[in-house]
């Protein structure tokens, strides 16, 4: 049963990072851009593993690698933005594949980065994830008012004098933190659903955007508990629980909203 | 020039090989209104955005008085539905906000009412006036308007041009603003700059209409003073040239000898 506590603290943890991120990914467009880095992370785990450093630090340094190569290719205009990204996120995950089987000498269990395992969170993990998610709140929240008027319109951040690449380059190392935390719980192919599908289910009753972020990040939590909850009692995978209860509840969220919030005219 | 809040500098610019705007000088002082004029693709909104520090120009300099603070009017604010963001939510995120300025520019601009309302929902007309008070709450020495009054009918872009003429006197800013059409904005304007790739002709609006450089822009339309707004489309073809208006033109002065004009076709560059 420790296991399960210890799973459902990461869990929240995690939501604590995902609500508010995920809703500034809805707000930016920006799902495929979190799906590449969350695919990217697996080919961090791997170069981690090959040069012996902490795997959360090498998918952080990974993600942010790979950022900068995005917004660096974002530059030229002959390949559109979706492409880039499929490309980027393709050939990171082909690659961390392929270097993974390349580490002969290790035992590596690639579904459990796939589809994350949460026998494999311990203690330590918790007390990185509880470290990752309160220096994630804390810049968050520091940055807040830039981000959010750099989302509205980045030209007029930018005159009004905020520092508008060097917010867009921190929210992509937040977001790389949480790619990082979210791996073992959910895996590297079902991080993005826990960034967006809250958020998404969050909107209809969201009149300001810091309610929403809040209320994504309940939802995330509830989606946690049950989830888990559900994936203990019918012996179900975690990760694909946790988001089939977040799909769950955008669907509740969609019916809600016809009968609850009055329509917007 | 001790007043001078910019200055451009035989500035330049070139995308993808393609000059777009060449030799740019350009003095903005405080108490000065400003406004460009130019046919569509004449490149106002590329100088509006090097003078704001938007785009890197691929030649000259740009001189602004130390700690200049810019109040930006966009052409376009689209705000997603995926965002709840209320007008006051939007006006919040003014830097350097002071709640105690919210009151007395929304009073101003006749938005109290609406800052409950999500920014989706304001009209046309109530969206320029919400960008107008974000530009004016950042106590702006400067106030850069990228065509203010689009989206308008004739009797609302005659106030919202006063109103601005006003905001200039009560906080003795500068004022740079695109406008598409001079006679409308002539009252409000102490110099105007016609602008098509470089400056064809600046100075008092009076003098530039009767400049001949204007004129092969902008064509020989009925005297401001009698008609309060004219419509360019209703040219005619003397040389009975029996071309289609399929809108490919190149903007070289030699083709607009008979007085033809897209800048109130309500395109967008």
């Amino acid at each position: 049963m420790m296991w399960l506590l210890d799973a459902l603290l990461a869990g929240w943890l995690l939501s604590l990072m995902s609500g508010p991120l995920g809703s500034f990914i809805v707000w930016r467009r920006m799902a495929y851009f979190g799906d590449t880095l969350a695919h990217s992370a697996l080919l961090g785990v791997t170069l981690g593993i090959l040069l012996d450093v902490n795997l959360n630090v090498a998918i952080v340094l990974c993600a942010v690698f790979i950022a900068l190569i995005l917004a660096s290719l974002q530059r030229q205009h002959f390949i559109p933005s979706d492409t880039l990204l499929g490309l980027m996120a393709h050939t990171t995950l082909a690659a961390g594949l392929v270097t993974l089987s390349l580490v002969g000498n290790v035992r590596i269990d690639i579904n459990g980065y796939l589809f994350g395992d949460l026998l494999a969170v311990n203690r330590d993990d918790l007390i990185m994830m509880a470290i990752g998610a309160a220096v994630v709140l804390v810049i968050l929240s520091r940055m807040w008012k830039g981000l959010l008027a750099a989302t509205v319109s980045e030209e007029l951040a930018q005159v009004e004098g905020y520092p508008v690449a060097r917010l867009r380059l921190l929210f992509m190392v937040l977001l790389a933190v949480v790619i990082a935390g979210a791996m073992k719980l959910v895996g590297v192919l079902l991080i993005t659903a826990m960034l967006i599908i809250p958020a998404a289910a969050a909107r209809p009753f969201s009149e300001g955007p810091k309610k929403m972020a809040l209320l994504a990040t309940v939802l995330s939590m509830v989606a946690v508990l049950v989830g888990l909850t559900l994936s203990y009692q019918f012996d179900t995978p975690a990760g694909p629980s946790i988001v089939l209860t977040c799909a769950f509840l955008f669907v509740l969220s969609q019916l809600g909203s016809k009968w609850f919030v009055p329509k917007a005219g | 020039m001790n007043d001078y809040l910019l200055q451009l500098r035989n500035a330049s610019y070139a995308h993808q090989g393609r000059t777009l705007l060449s030799g740019i000088h350009l003095d903005v002082n405080a108490g000065e209104i400003i406004t460009l004029i130019g046919p569509n693709g004449a490149g106002k909104s590329t100088l509006l955005k090097m003078a704001l520090g938007l785009l890197p120009m691929t030649e000259g300099q740009r001189i602004s008085r130390p700690g200049l603070r810019i109040g930006y009017m966009p052409q376009h604010m689209h705000i997603p539905d995926t965002l709840p963001l209320t007008l006051k939510d939007f006006l919040r995120l003014a830097k350097g906000f002071q709640p105690d300025q919210l009151d007395r520019v929304c009073q101003r601009l006749s938005i109290s009412g609406l800052l409950s309302r999500p920014m989706q929902r304001l009209s046309g007309g109530e969206l320029q006036r919400a960008l107008l008070a974000r530009a004016l709450l950042s106590s702006p020495q400067l106030l850069v308007l990228d065509e203010p009054v689009q989206g308008l009918d004739v009797t609302g872009q005659s106030e919202l041009y006063a109103l601005i003429a006003q905001l200039k006197d009560e906080l003795n800013c500068g004022v740079l603003m695109v406008s598409h059409d001079l006679h409308l904005v002539m009252a409000a304007t102490d110099r105007v700059i016609c602008l098509n790739g470089h400056i064809c002709c600046e100075g008092h609006p009076q003098s530039v209409q009767q400049d001949p450089s204007y004129l092969q822009l902008f064509g020989k339309s009925v005297p401001a003073h009698l008609v309060p707004y004219t419509h360019h489309h209703d040219h005619t073809h003397e040389d009975g040239c029996d071309h289609t208006h399929a809108h490919d033109h190149q903007h070289d002065h030699d083709t607009h000898k008979h007085g033809d004009v897209e800048a109130d076709s309500g395109e967008r560059p």
